[in-house]
C-alpha cells in the first residue's frame, strides 16, 4: 500500500457542525440572531472546505484519508473520501448552507421563538450526521451517524405547526428505528465472519466468504434497512407526510440531501464494501432492485399526480425519483451510474427548489393545496418562476439537470440491453409532465380567485428568494454547463463498477 | 439435531425477541407499547452482538497471568454505544408522545387516525 493522502479536512466536515451544535444555544444567550448566524458560518464554512476537498481528490491523489487519534485502519476509525463521496458532501454542504440562509424568515414565522436555539442546534447536528454518513469509511461508524442524522431529523420534523406533524415524526421514528436496526444487525452479521468493521478492509476480506449463508444474511439486511432510510417504494411510506407536515425550511434540506444520502450509502455498501460481481451473480439483488426501482418510478409519479397539497405532491414525486437512483445503480454499468450520481446532484437542487418555493408560498400566502395555486403567477413572479423552471427540470426538458441525468439513465439502459426501462422513464417523464403542467397551467393561466386577489403582490423577502433563485438557477446552469458534474459523477462511476464494464 | 438447536441457543433466543418486538410494533395500537416492542426488537440485536464476542474457554478482557483466552471485547463497546442510540431514540419518542397526547388527548393509533379523518372533512 503506498502512503496515502493523510489530511484533517474530512474529520472537519463533522467536527465543525458537531461543535457548532454545541455552540449555538449558548450564543444564542447572548444575542437571539447569533443562532442562525452560527449555523450560516458552519455549514458555509463547511461548503467550501467540502469544495477544497473534492478539488484535492478529483485532480490529485483520487482519494484522501484521515485516521482518528492516528490509528491505522483497520483497528482504528478512518475516514476517507474519493470523487463519490466527495461529491455527495459538497451537495449535502450546499444545500444545508442555502437552506440555513433561507431558514431564519421562516423559522420565524413558524416556530416559537423560545425554540428557535434548539431548532438551529439540531439543524446543526442533522447536517452532522449527514456529513459523517458520507465521509466515513468504518461501517459501525456509519450506523451511528445514521442515527445522529435520524434522531435530529424526527425532533425537525416534529416541530411543524400542525399536529399531524407529531403522528408524522413518530411514525418516521419507528419506522426509521427499524430500519437503523437491520443495518445493525447487518453490521453484527459482517463483523462476526470477517473481525473488521473498515470498509477497505471487509472489501478485501469478503469475497471467499461470498457463498456464506451468514454474508448473505447481512447483504438482505443492509438492503432492507437502507430501502426504509431512503424511501424506496414500497417502503416509502413514513416519507410523504414527514415531508408535508415538516417546518418549510426542514423540508428542503430532508428532500434534497436525506434521502440522497441514503442512496449514497445503497451504492457504497453495494459496490465498495461488496463487489458489483456479489450483487449480480451470488444473488440477484439487482435484479430484484431494478423491478422495485421501475415499479418506484411509476407509482410515486401517479401517486403525485393524485395529490392536492403541493408539499405532498413533491413527496410523492421523490418517491419516483429516489427510484431513478437506483435504477441507474443497479444497472451496474458506468453509464447507468453516472446517471445515478447525477441524479442524486440533480434531483437535489430540483426538489429543494420546489421545497424552497413552496415553503415561499406558505410564508407570503399561507396556501398549501396545489388549486391554490392558480393565478399566482401574477402575485409572486419570481417564485413562481424558480417553481416552474424547477418543475420543467423535473420533467426533463432538454436544457436542464433533469434531462441530462435522464439521457445517462436511458443510455445505461440501453447499454445492458433492457429497452423496456427507457419506456419506463419516457413514461414516468410523461406522468411529471402531467402533475407539473397542470400545476403551471394553473400558475399562469388561470385568474386567481377572491381570497387571492386581496392580497397584496410581490416575492417573498430576498433572504428567501434569493436561496431559492439560486437552486432553480442551478437547475439550468449545470444542464448547459453539464461537464463539471458529468466529469466527477463519471470518474465515481468508473471507481464503483470499475472501467471495463 | 439437538445439538445443531441447542447449540446456537443463543441466536435463536435474539430471533423469538426480536419477532416479539417486531409483533408488538406492527399489531399494538397504543403508542407507549410501541416504543416497549422498538426496544424488545433493539435488544435483542444487543444480545446477539454480546453473544458473538463470547471466545470459548475464554475471560473476561483484563489482562491476567492465569489467563490463556480472552473474550473479544470489541462487539461490547460497539453495543455500548448502540445502547446509548436506543435510549435516545426512546426519549425521543416518549417526548413526542407527550406532546401527542397534548395536541390529540389520545395515545391510541386508531383514536388518531378517526380524529385526523374527521379534522380533514371538516377542512374541506
Amino acid at each position: 500500500m503506498n502512503t496515502p493522502d493523510i489530511t484533517p479536512l474530512p474529520l472537519l466536515m463533522v467536527v465543525i457542525p458537531l461543535v457548532s451544535a454545541l455552540m449555538t444555544p449558548i450564543l444564542a444567550r447572548i444575542h437571539r440572531s447569533l443562532a442562525f448566524l452560527t449555523v450560516q458560518a458552519a455549514t458555509i464554512t463547511s461548503f467550501v472546505l467540502a469544495c477544497i476537498l473534492l478539488d484535492r481528490v478529483t485532480s490529485g491523489s483520487g482519494k484522501v484519508v484521515y485516521w482518528l487519534g492516528n490509528w491505522e485502519p483497520p483497528y482504528g476509525i478512518e475516514y476517507s473520501v474519493d470523487a463519490l463521496n466527495g461529491l455527495v458532501l459538497v451537495l449535502v454542504a450546499f444545500v444545508a448552507a442555502v437552506v440555513s440562509v433561507y431558514a431564519p424568515k421562516s423559522v420565524a414565522a413558524e416556530i416559537e421563538a423560545s425554540k428557535h436555539p434548539f431548532f438551529y442546534a439540531i439543524y446543526l447536528l442533522l447536517f452532522t450526521g449527514l456529513m459523517g454518513i458520507v465521509v466515513t469509511g468504518d461501517i459501525f461508524n456509519l450506523y451511528v451517524f445514521v442515527e445522529i442524522s435520524s434522531l435530529s431529523g424526527y425532533s425537525l420534523i416534529a416541530m411543524g405547526r400542525r399536529r399531524e406533524a407529531l403522528t408524522a415524526s413518530y411514525n418516521y421514528l419507528i419506522l426509521g428505528t427499524i430500519g437503523a436496526t437491520f443495518i445493525l444487525l447487518g453490521i453484527g452479521h459482517l463483523y462476526m465472519m470477517t473481525g473488521t468493521l473498515n470498509m477497505a478492509d471487509l472489501a478485501r476480506l469478503l469475497p471467499p466468504l461470498y457463498h456464506s449463508r451468514v454474508i448473505l444474511t447481512a447483504f438482505a439486511l443492509f438492503t432492507v434497512g437502507l430501502s426504509i432510510k431512503l424511501a424506496l417504494f414500497p417502503l416509502h411510506v413514513w416519507m410523504p407526510n414527514a415531508y408535508t407536515y415538516a417546518p418549510s425550511a426542514v423540508s428542503p434540506l430532508l428532500a434534497a440531501t436525506g434521502t440522497k444520502v441514503g442512496a449514497y450509502v445503497l451504492i457504497r455498501v453495494m459496490f465498495t464494501v461488496f463487489h458489483p460481481n456479489f450483487d449480480v451473480q451470488v444473488i440477484p439483488a439487482t435484479r430484484i432492485l431494478l423491478v422495485l426501482a421501475a415499479v418506484a418510478i411509476l407509482m410515486g409519479s401517479l401517486l403525485a399526480i393524485a395529490q392536492s397539497n403541493i408539499k405532498r405532491m413533491l413527496a410523492y414525486s421523490s418517491v419516483g425519483q429516489i427510484g431513478y437512483i437506483v435504477l441507474g445503480a443497479a444497472l451496474v454499468n458506468r453509464t447507468g451510474m453516472t446517471g445515478a450520481l447525477l441524479h442524486i446532484v440533480n434531483h437535489a437542487l430540483m426538489k429543494g427548489a420546489l421545497f424552497l418555493a413552496a415553503g415561499a408560498i406558505v410564508y407570503k400566502t399561507g396556501i398549501e393545496t396545489v388549486e391554490g395555486l392558480k393565478g399566482l403567477g401574477r402575485k409572486m413572479p419570481l417564485t413562481m418562476a424558480a417553481f416552474t423552471v424547477a418543475s420543467l427540470s423535473m420533467i426533463g426538458i432538454p436544457l436542464t439537470v433533469g434531462f441530462v441525468s435522464k439521457w445517462y439513465l436511458a443510455l445505461g439502459a440501453l447499454e445492458a440491453g433492457m429497452w423496456y426501462l427507457v419506456i419506463v422513464i419516457l413514461v414516468s417523464s410523461g406522468l411529471n409532465a402531467i402533475y407539473f403542467w397542470r400545476v403551471i397551467d394553473w400558475i399562469y393561466f388561470s385568474p386567481p380567485n377572491e381570497r387571492l386577489e386581496a392580497l397584496p403582490a410581490g416575492d417573498a423577502p430576498w433572504s428567501m428568494m434569493g436561496p431559492t433563485l439560486v437552486m432553480a438557477a442551478l437547475c439550468v446552469v449545470l444542464g448547459v454547463q453539464a461537464q463539471w458534474p458529468v466529469g466527477i459523477a463519471e470518474q465515481a462511476a468508473a471507481l464503483l463498477v470499475g472501467g471495463g464494464r | 439435531m439437538a445439538e445443531w438447536v441447542l447449540g446456537r441457543y443463543n441466536y435463536w433466543i435474539y430471533v423469538a425477541l426480536m419477532m416479539i418486538g417486531f409483533y408488538a410494533i406492527v399489531a399494538k395500537p397504543n403508542l407507549i407499547k410501541k416504543i416497549i416492542g422498538v426496544n424488545i426488537f433493539q435488544t435483542a440485536v444487543f444480545l446477539f452482538y454480546i453473544s458473538i464476542g463470547k471466545v470459548s474457554g475464554g475471560t473476561a478482557p483484563i489482562v491476567w497471568e492465569e489467563a490463556t483466552r480472552y473474550d473479544n471485547p470489541i462487539p461490547h463497546v460497539l453495543i455500548l454505544t448502540a445502547i446509548v442510540v436506543s435510549v435516545s431514540t426512546t426519549a425521543v419518542a416518549f417526548a413526542l408522545i407527550i406532546r401527542i397526547k397534548e395536541r390529540f388527548g389520545t395515545i391510541e393509533e386508531d383514536q388518531i387516525r378517526d380524529l385526523g379523518r374527521r379534522g380533514e372533512e371538516v377542512e374541506s
